[in-house]
């Protein structure tokens, strides 16, 4: 109840998707008969399963989860081994409780220094895909530690192990520390009381030992990083805000996405901005958003919409009055699913448009026919909507 | 599943790094919730002028008739990455296509293949190239675990030994697994009394 979903106000089962109906009354009666919970359509726990997950306590620390999702791993983030799997799989794992898989190798990348102001989880974890490939993680599972991922929120680390999967990773995951057991203490399907306190006890176990050996290391400084876009067709087709397009570039990218080799990316006017989905549509990249948009308004011709990544968030956002803010400056404010990252709930932008789209992939046609998506943080997305081309969120401090 | 032994058959060369399974079918292409009535969408963005017109692209090598009846794909890098979607594997094998040879797979399109009788072959960038030159018949022999084309060039790949297991004898990967049904309720039934948090139906 993500992918397919409308998430136009007033929806119903309705999609614009061919054949989404059936799959939601069709799923809502398989569940119904099986005696599993769904969160429904109009379920106020209704949003993106890597967000309500989270939200709802379902992912702990030491758990084996899965999903038929490729997105799943962003529940690594908390110290959890969670991975997507194809529908085939999922059958497997619901007939026998068990998934047969090779055992991966490991990875750890370590990330120190303190992060600039205005960069982001987004700009982390799209660095280390542009520095080591789109198949760099292919065939580990990957630990990320360092300084500069223990300063981080729940909400930045979830960003950054949702992108593992970008990185061709099996999954990434981030030890468990005192920032997740405040995180899940109280929420919904989280073990309360003396139970909560002997899984604590549990997931104080289970972080790396100290000298434990990984198959590869890799160690990247944050304090260089800055904000980060996709120039091509794959997340490993990024640069630093103010860099160009390499010189050399593959052509298939560059013709499909209308960029010279060479050329600056700032200043590239776009036609519409995104802001939502499982890496980015959280309450905190909705606040960063809203803080570059008060007392602003989006260029002239620009379609910009923000799609919280769950209902949860989205009353939260509209509590703090973020909603205002987003609509004040011309923003559509969207009930939640997985909408235009990738042409979710039938609709597009329209064909051949540039977007700005603070979503994990940037494949050709993903986001509908011959749209020219860049991937960027949501404070990227807020900036360049303003300015109409894309921007540096850093220039435009709220 | 069909059990896969050998297979000698025309190899569509389609060599680019990166081929997402949205290439392979957009989720606009998904329209029936079963694993059937895919394969028109396989590789719409690319395979028609138009998608909605369903015109075909004759630049595009399924389009050519040297390739119409093409049952192996000679892939790029990381092919198959992005979306977990098995409708990508689905509409591969509904289209008639029964191996994909490529430098290198993504995880789950990999596993995805070998439950739906696609072998996923592994060689290097300069095996496709050569087999792609070569323009003749491919045979693939799971049992080998060898690619040989008319010139008689010959490459070993490797494939782990439950994927090949699975293609070759078209097993059922449930029923292999349920054999084990007694390890299974021994390991969670310890496995509540250690960690009860984990099992759902007993918090909420």
């Amino acid at each position: 109840m993500d992918h397919i979903v409308d998430t136009r106000p007033g929806r119903g089962d309705q999609t614009l998707m061919p054949g989404g109906q059936a799959f939601i009354t069709e799923t809502r009666a398989a569940a119904r008969d099986a005696g599993i919970t769904l969160f429904d359509v109009t379920d106020p726990d209704q949003g993106i399963v890597h967000v309500i997950s989270p939200e709802l306590g379902i992912v702990l620390p030491g758990c084996t989860l899965i999903a038929p999702d490729s997105h799943t791993c962003t529940q690594g983030a908390f110290g959890a081994l969670a991975w997507g799997i194809g529908s085939s799989e999922a059958e497997h794992s619901m007939a026998t409780g068990t998934l047969r898989l090779t055992r991966p190798k490991t990875m750890r990348v370590t990330f120190t220094g303190t992060l600039a102001p205005g960069v982001t989880p987004k700009d982390i974890i799209l660095t280390l895909i542009a520095r080591h490939g789109a198949g760099g993680g292919k065939g580990y599972a990957v630990e990320f530690a360092g300084d500069a991922i223990r300063a981080l929120d729940m909400e930045g680390r979830m960003t950054l192990c949702n992108m593992a999967t970008e990185f061709s990773a099996m999954t990434g995951m981030i030890a468990p520390d005192e920032k997740t057991y405040d995180w899940l203490r109280g929420r919904p399907y989280a073990p309360r009381d003396a139970m909560f306190d002997q899984a604590v006890a549990d997931w104080q176990t289970l972080p790396s030992d100290e000298g434990a050996r990984f198959d590869i290391e890799i160690d990247i400084d944050t304090s260089a990083i800055q904000p980060m876009i996709s120039w091509g067709t794959s997340p490993e087709h990024s640069i630093g805000i103010s860099g160009t397009v390499p010189a050399d570039p593959p052509e298939r990218p560059v013709t499909y996405m209308g960029v010279e080799p060479g050329q600056k990316l700032i200043g590239l006017p776009i036609d519409a901005a995104f802001i939502g989905s499982c890496t980015n549509g959280r309450l905190s990249d909705l606040r960063r958003a809203a803080a570059l948009l008060k007392g602003r308004h989006v260029a002239p011709g620009i379609k910009a919409l923000v799609v919280p990544g769950s209902m949860a968030v989205r009353r939260a956002a509209e509590a703090e009055g973020l909603d205002c803010i987003f609509t004040q400056a011309g923003f559509e404010w969207r009930m939640s699913g997985c909408s235009m990252c990738f042409y979710a709930g039938g609709e597009s932008f329209p064909a051949g448009s540039r977007v700005i789209s603070s979503t994990n992939r940037n494949f050709e046609g993903r986001q509908g026919p011959n749209i020219r998506t860049h991937i960027a943080s949501p404070e990227t997305v807020a900036a360049s909507a303003i300015a109409g081309h894309i921007a540096d969120p850093r220039e435009m401090a709220a | 599943m069909k059990p896969f032994t050998t297979l000698t058959a025309v190899a569509a060369p389609l060599i680019r790094d990166n081929i997402d399974t949205d290439a392979i079918i957009p989720s606009r292409e998904m329209k029936s919730t079963g694993k059937t009535g895919l394969a028109d969408g396989l590789f719409a963005p690319w395979r028609y002028l138009t998608p909605s017109a369903r015109d075909p692209d004759p630049q595009f090598v399924l389009n050519q008739t040297a390739f119409a009846k093409a049952e192996i794909l000679l892939g790029g890098r990381n092919f198959g990455c992005g979306s977990s979607r098995e409708h990508a594997v689905w509409a591969l094998a509904e289209y008639g296509i029964r191996a994909v040879i490529a430098p290198s797979f993504a995880p789950i399109f990999a596993g995805n293949c070998t439950r739906n009788g696609i072998v996923p072959v592994v060689l290097n960038d300069d095996a496709i190239a050569a087999i792609g030159n070569d323009g003749g018949p491919v045979t693939i022999d799971l049992a080998a675990q060898t690619v040989a084309v008319r010139d008689g060039s010959q490459w070993l790949f490797e494939i782990g030994a439950e994927a090949k297991a699975m293609l070759f004898e078209g097993l059922d990967p449930i029923e292999l697994t349920l054999k084990n049904r007694a390890d299974i309720a021994a390991f969670q039934t310890a496995d509540k009394v250690a960690r009860p948090w984990i099992y759902l139906g007993d918090i909420a």
